[in-house]
C-alpha cells in the first residue's frame, strides 16, 4: 500500500516514520488508503464531495490527528476537509502534502480546509508542503484554510514550504471572536522559477482578540513570492504582522500589507522587510572558518527555523 | 610571528578613493599582548580588518609564521588561526548562542565548555545558551558573546576590537582576568583595541595609531603617564590622547 517513496514523503511532510499513533487518514493519489479513529476523534468520509469530516469531541486533550496527502503521479486532486474541534479540547492536527512527480504531467493538490475551534479549545495546526521528482511535470499546491475561533479559543498555525513546489497559492482566512488568540508562523523557501503567493486575512471580531503573524521567507534564483498579509480589527483587539524576506539572485518579492481598524481601540502593527543577507553576518561566520556558501546556508537555516 | 609589511589600504568614498592605512609596518610576537589605541577614525579597526582579511591591501604583505597570507581569504585565515572579535557584532535571527559557539569551536560539542566560555565573559550559561543571537540581546550581552566566540577557538592571533564597549564594571574585571588567563595558558598573540587604562595595563607594547599610520610603538608606562598628564589638563577623560590635546574639544 505504501512504498518507500511514499514513506519518504510522509517523513518529509508529517515527520512520520511509519503509520502514526492516534487518529489519521492517509490519502494517496486521490484515494483514502488508511484510516484510524479513536474514542475521541472520528473521521467520516464526506458524501457530497471528496474529503473528510474530522470530529474531535469536547474536552479531548493531548491527542493528534494526521491527515497527510501523497501524490505519486501527475494528476489533479481536489479535496474538502472539515474539522470540528470541540469545546475545551486541546489537539495537534498535522496536515501536509508531498508530491513525487516522476513524469511530465502536472501534479496538483487543492485542499480546502475548514476549521471550527469551539469555545475554549486549543488547536495547533501544522501544514508542510514538499515536492520532489525529476520529471518535468509541475508540482502545484493550492491550500485554502478557513478558521473560525470561538470565545477563548486558541489557534496556532505552522505553515511550511521549503523548496520543491513549483507553484503555490495559499489562502488563509481567520475569524477571531471574543478573547480568541491566533499565532501564525509561515516559512517559505522558493528556488529556480517557482512561484508562491500567500494571502492571509484575519478578522478580529471579538473584544480582546489577538493575532500574531510571523512570516519569514527566502527567495532564490528566479523565483517569485507575493504576500498579502491583512489584519482587520472590528473591536478592542491587538494584532501584529512581521513579514521578513531574504532576496537572492534574480528573485522577486512583493509584500503588500493591509491593516484596517474599524474600532478606535484596535491596535494593529505591520512590520515588513525585504533585503539581501546581511553582509556583516556572512563576514562574521567566515571569520569563524566557514566558507561563504556554508555561512549563507547557516544564516538561511536559522532564519527559516 | 605575524608581520605587516608596507601595508596600504584604500576605500571608496563616494567618487573618490581615500587612503585609510598608509605604509603600516608591524611585527607581532608570539605570546605577547598588544594594545592598539589612538583617536577614533585613526585606523585601528582597519588594521584589525586587514589582518583578518576583511580589508584587502592595495600593496604590502602580510606574513604569518613565515608564510605569505596576503592573498588568503577570510575563511583560510580563520582556519590558520586568526580570529577577530567585531566592534559591532551582527545579530542573527534564529541562531542560538550555543550554535554560534559551536560553529566557532569548529562543530565540537561545547555543552561542557561553554559554561566556562560564557562565565569568562560574565554571562550566566543557563540563561543564555538557548537564547537566539537576535535583537532580544542587549548590546553588552551581544558584545560578550562575540568575545566568547574567540575564546572558543585555539588561535595564533586574536584581535579584539574595543571589547570593553558596553560591558559593565563587574564583567570588565572578569574580562581583564580572561585576557590574562589566555596569555598564561596559550601562545596566542593578543591584539586588543582599547582606550581603557586597565586594558592598557595588560600590554607588553602599546601601538598608537592615528591618521592611518602607526605614530608610535611604546610602553604602557609611557602611554599612561601621557594620559595622566592629559587628564590633569582636561576634564574629558574619554578616548583622549595627548597628541590631540591642542585641538581636543570636550563634548561635555
Amino acid at each position: 500500500m505504501l512504498n518507500a517513496t511514499d514513506r519518504k514523503l510522509l517523513l518529509e511532510i508529517a515527520d512520520l516514520h511509519s503509520i502514526p499513533q492516534g487518529a489519521f487518514n492517509i490519502r494517496k493519489d486521490g484515494q483514502g488508503v488508511a484510516r484510524n479513529t479513536t474514542a475521541n476523534i472520528d473521521i467520516v468520509t464526506k458524501e457530497d464531495k471528496p474529503g473528510i469530516d474530522v470530529l474531535i469531541r469536547p474536552g479531548t486533550k493531548g491527542e493528534s490527528v494526521h491527515i497527510p496527502v501523497i501524490l505519486s503521479q501527475g494528476l489533479s486532486d481536489l479535496v474538502y476537509n472539515t474539522f470540528e474541534v470541540g469545546e475545551e479540547a486541546d489537539v495537534l492536527i498535522v496536515a501536509g502534502c508531498g508530491i513525487h512527480n516522476p513524469g511530465s504531467r502536472k501534479a496538483q493538490h487543492d485542499g480546502i480546509h475548514e476549521f471550527f475551534v469551539r469555545k475554549g479549545a486549543k488547536m495547533k495546526y501544522v501544514e508542510k508542503h514538499y515536492g520532489e521528482g525529476k520529471g518535468s511535470g509541475e508540482r502545484v499546491l493550492n491550500p485554502k484554510t478557513i478558521i473560525e475561533v470561538e470565545e477563548n479559543g486558541v489557534a496556532e498555525l505552522e505553515m511550511i514550504q521549503i523548496r520543491g513546489v513549483d507553484k503555490t497559492k495559499r489562502d488563509t482566512e481567520v475569524r477571531l471572536h471574543k478573547n480568541a488568540r491566533l499565532v501564525v508562523t509561515e516559512r517559505l523557501l522558493t528556488t529556480s522559477r517557482q512561484e508562491a503567493e500567500s494571502n492571509i486575512t484575519v478578522k478580529l471580531l471579538g473584544e480582546d482578540s489577538t493575532a500574531q503573524i510571523i512570516s519569514r521567507s527566502v527567495a532564490q534564483d528566479e523565483s517569485r513570492q507575493i504576500f498579502h498579509l491583512n489584519l482587520h480589527g472590528y473591536a478592542k483587539c491587538r494584532g501584529h504582522i512581521q513579514c521578513d524576506s531574504i532576496i537572492m539572485q534574480q528573485a522577486k518579492v512583493s509584500s503588500i500589507p493591509e491593516i484596517a481598524a474599524y474600532h478606535s481601540d484596535a491596535e494593529l502593527i505591520h512590520e515588513a522587510a525585504i533585503g539581501k543577507i546581511n553582509s556583516e553576518q556572512l563576514l562574521k561566520l567566515m571569520t569563524l572558518g566557514l566558507t561563504e556558501e556554508e555561512a549563507e546556508e547557516t544564516i538561511l537555516q536559522g532564519f527559516l527555523k | 610571528m605575524l608581520e605587516l609589511k608596507n601595508i596600504n589600504v584604500t576605500a571608496q568614498n563616494g567618487d573618490n578613493r581615500i587612503q585609510i592605512l598608509k605604509n603600516i609596518n608591524l611585527r607581532l610576537e608570539e605570546k605577547k599582548i598588544y594594545v592598539m589605541t589612538g583617536p577614533n577614525g585613526g585606523g585601528k579597526s582597519s588594521i584589525a580588518k586587514t589582518i583578518m582579511g576583511i580589508y584587502r591591501p592595495d600593496s604590502g604583505k602580510i606574513i604569518l609564521d613565515g608564510e605569505d597570507i596576503t592573498d588568503k581569504s577570510i575563511t583560510e585565515r580563520a582556519r590558520m588561526g586568526i580570529g577577530y572579535a567585531f566592534q559591532q557584532p551582527p545579530r542573527f535571527k534564529g541562531l542560538q548562542v550555543k550554535e554560534l559557539l559551536s560553529l566557532a569551536a569548529n562543530g565540537e560539542n561545547i555543552t561542557g565548555e561553554p559554561c566556562d566560555l560564557l562565565y569568562d565573559v560574565g554571562l550566566c550559561t543557563q540563561d543564555y545558551l538557548d537564547r537566539e543571537v537576535n535583537t532580544s540581546l542587549s548590546g553588552g550581552e551581544l558584545k560578550r558573546i562575540e568575545i566568547a566566540t574567540l575564546l572558543a577557538r585555539k588561535l595564533r592571533v586574536a584581535v579584539f576590537d574595543e571589547p570593553e564597549a558596553g560591558i559593565d564594571l563587574w564583567s570588565f574585571q572578569k574580562l581583564t582576568e580572561t585576557f590574562e588567563r589566555i596569555h598564561e595558558n596559550s601562545d596566542t598573540t593578543l591584539v586588543i583595541i582599547s582606550h581603557q587604562e586597565r586594558i592598557v595595563r595588560l600590554a607588553h607594547q602599546v601601538i598608537v595609531v592615528s591618521d592611518g599610520t602607526i605614530s608610535e610603538i611604546t610602553s604602557q608606562e609611557k602611554i599612561l603617564a601621557d594620559v595622566k598628564q592629559f587628564d590633569s589638563d582636561c576634564r574629558c577623560r574619554r578616548d583622549c590622547l595627548k597628541e590631540e590635546l591642542a585641538s581636543a574639544e570636550c563634548d561635555r
